[in-house]
């Protein structure tokens, strides 16, 4: 997992609520037994004319090209909700994004960014549409800073809003770690445990 | 003074991995070929074994076909990638596949239930959203990424984010026809699709006590509409007789030992929730969605609501949006709305209590002319029941196709789907724009409402039918 320290890039709008994961990628645009080649699908209702189709819609900020490169994902309240598919966040960091600014996220959406070197930054309502407005004002110049290890997103009028995640997170997501050889390296503990456990609940070990 | 839930963490935690994470003992792990295969694949190919095979399950419910005589080959475009590639990566683990053609092959969270694979106070995680459904029997049990999946199956743990907890109250009774489903959608109509907002709900109440296992598998099934980590019922003795004798739950002086650990699981008094709220259960009606959140909701007798109705939960971008994709203007009463298509099936509802009632309703009528009615059982085993008493024949002689079980048409993969702009009345749980097909507009509710419905050839009230 690329490691993420600081990030200056074109934020990208896309302020709803409630944008589900079957909008960030239709399941129809899941087509293989694969984490990659799903940058195509990304919002491909909208970004698309047509259903399978490739045309692109005009009238999509995706299709903007003002917001080529975007790196960063302006989201509204209860961002990623509905079906846990990874898929989502794999087509979102295919296509280049590193980092969403939302109010809210969905808990697995939430859970699969951390996995996947998308920092997931909660900030008020406010401060994210206050941010929407001013990079809407020339997309290529106004761009934002997400700094994560001082927790800090700067706006492009030079505002700051600070915003905070748990530290397990923070250092999985700074480090690029994969989980898995963390843990494994408490193999020992683990195995501890589940011999304890299996005298407590023997019900569980099947 | 703890909650079901922080006894639940308290007895799994390994490690207090610092700043509110925990290293969390997995108890089970479930799979299906959609997300399933390729966290499957993804570990061979680091070289990593699943460290406790027997404690995984895998089912094929998300891509398979679900009309009579399926076999591998699927209408969605390259379905027998997910359900080879599953298949192999399965029997590679060592973990048990319920595969097309087993008598428990079926929605993943209605076999794990069937099967006694999910318990009280276990740990369960699966890569599907639904998993919070689980928590109807008593365990934490959340939906979880793939690459979670991974970790699940290569440490036999989870780094949990530890999530705040909510309690929600549901007083008094459910009246004569409203269904748990309706109870959820009203929940979400009244607090928001980001409402619960990470926590992990804990359902109590008179009217939860008064549920069945099935029924309140549907009121937590929404828990993950509702922006929860997952929700969690106590297990009480109706889910100890649901449980005993399924074919994966203890036995004997085991089983005896499981009850009395079971029978502590329950929230304190005085056990201090993050967030709390009281639902009155007399208030809730049979429910209707007319937009794309399931916070779209009424009670099945109002009217599409005005912008500052909903303005608590919407903007007004997105409620126009949204009546913009349904068609629907303000004021049009829901019911009598025509439709197009009518489908009873998914994680939601498609359990045995569901088809009993749907069938009651569809019984010596028929389904409008024009209208598509389709009924997939969550199970195979839902299906075999159903035919033994003789619901399948209900079903038909109505017009409804009668299928194999599988999630079916709940969503749109590229293969079968409703039409372009058709409206369909769903027992399901996602309206989202082309979920159930491409520009199709669906409109949540429950099992007997969407016969009713199908009978009618409008969105039509089950008490209001006439006979």
């Amino acid at each position: 997992m690329q490691p993420f320290t600081v990030l200056t890039a074109v934020a990208l709008p896309l302020v709803r609520a409630n944008i589900d994961t079957d909008a960030i990628i239709p399941s129809r645009e899941m087509t293989s037994v694969s984490k990659k080649g799903l940058a195509d699908g990304l919002f491909a209702g909208w970004r698309y004319r047509t259903v399978g189709g490739r045309d692109p819609n005009p009238d999509f900020v995706l299709n903007d090209p003002r917001y080529r490169g975007a790196a960063i994902l302006l989201g509204g309240e209860n961002f990623g909700c509905g079906s846990s598919r990874e898929h989502a966040v794999w087509a979102l960091a295919e296509y280049g994004f590193r980092a969403i600014l939302a109010p809210s996220f969905n808990p697995i959406f939430r859970g699969n960014c951390v996995r996947n070197g998308i920092v997931p930054v909660e900030l008020p309502q406010d401060a994210v549409a206050w941010i929407a407005v001013a990079v809407a004002e020339m997309p290529p110049a106004q761009l934002v800073t997400v700094d994560l290890e001082h927790q800090m997103v700067t706006a492009p009028d030079g505002g700051t809003h600070s915003f905070t995640i748990e530290p397990e997170a923070r250092e999985m997501l700074l480090h690029g770690l994969d989980a898995i050889d963390l843990t494994l390296l408490r193999q020992a503990e683990i195995q501890g445990k589940r011999q304890m456990d299996k005298d407590c609940r023997p019900w569980v070990y099947l | 003074m703890r909650t079901i839930f922080e006894k639940i963490w308290a007895e799994h935690q390994v490690a207090d991995l610092g700043g509110g994470t925990g290293l969390l003992l997995i108890d089970r792990v479930l799979l299906h070929e959609r997300t399933g295969g390729v966290a499957l694949e993804s570990l061979a190919a680091a070289g990593r074994p699943v460290m406790a095979p027997s404690q995984v399950f895998a089912t094929m419910d998300h891509v398979v076909d679900t009309l009579p005589g399926r076999g591998d080959r699927t209408i969605m475009p390259t379905g027998t990638a997910f359900i080879t590639a599953t298949r192999a990566a399965a029997h590679g683990a060592g973990i048990t596949l319920f595969d097309l053609g087993d008598p428990r092959q079926g929605i993943v969270h209605v076999i794990s239930p069937e099967q006694g694979i999910v318990l009280p106070g276990v740990t369960l995680v699966c890569p599907d959203s639904h998993t919070c459904s689980q928590g109807a029997l008593g365990a934490l049990a959340w939906g979880i990424g793939s690459t979670e999946a991974e970790h699940a199956l290569a440490t036999g743990t989870l780094r949990v984010r530890r999530p705040r907890t909510m309690r929600v109250t549901v007083n008094g009774r459910l009246g004569a026809g409203v269904t748990p489903k309706d109870l959820a959608l009203h929940i979400l109509a009244r607090h928001g699709a980001g409402g619960a907002k990470g926590h992990v709900v804990e359902y109590a109440g008179e009217a939860v006590r008064a549920l069945s296992v099935e029924g309140r598998l549907t009121l937590c099934n929404l828990a993950t509409e509702f922006a929860a980590f997952t929700a969690i019922i106590a297990p009480d003795d109706v889910v100890f007789d649901y449980l005993q004798d399924r074919p994966y739950a203890p036995k004997g002086t085991i089983w005896d030992r499981a009850v009395a650990a079971w029978r502590q699981l329950y929230s304190d008094d005085g056990a201090v929730f993050d967030r709390g709220i009281d639902v009155d259960a007399g208030a809730v009606a049979p429910m209707v969605t007319w937009g794309t959140s399931p916070q779209h909701a009424v009670p099945l007798g109002d009217r599409v609501p005005d912008f500052q109705d909903v303005a608590g939960h919407d903007t007004r971008e997105t409620y126009e949006r949204a009546l913009a994709y349904m068609a629907l203007t303000p004021g049009t009463p829901l019911a009598g709305l025509p439709i197009d298509a009518a489908f009873i099936g998914s994680c939601t509802n498609s359990r045995m209590e569901d088809l009993r009632r749907a069938a009651a309703v569809l019984r010596g009528r028929k389904v409008a002319a024009g209208v598509r009615a389709i009924c997939v059982p969550g199970s195979s085993q839902v299906k075999a029941q159903a035919e033994a008493e003789g619901l399948d024949r209900v079903f038909l002689a109505s017009g409804f196709e009668w299928r194999e079980a599988g999630c079916s048409m709940c969503f749109f993969a590229g293969g079968e789907s409703f039409g372009h702009r058709q409206r369909v009345v769903t027992s399901t749980n996602r309206n989202f724009e082309s979920r159930q097909g491409p520009q199709t507009r669906s409109h949540l509710a429950s099992p007997e409402t969407v016969a009713a419905s199908a009978i009618a050839g409008r969105l039509a009230d089950p008490r209001l039918l006439e006979a």
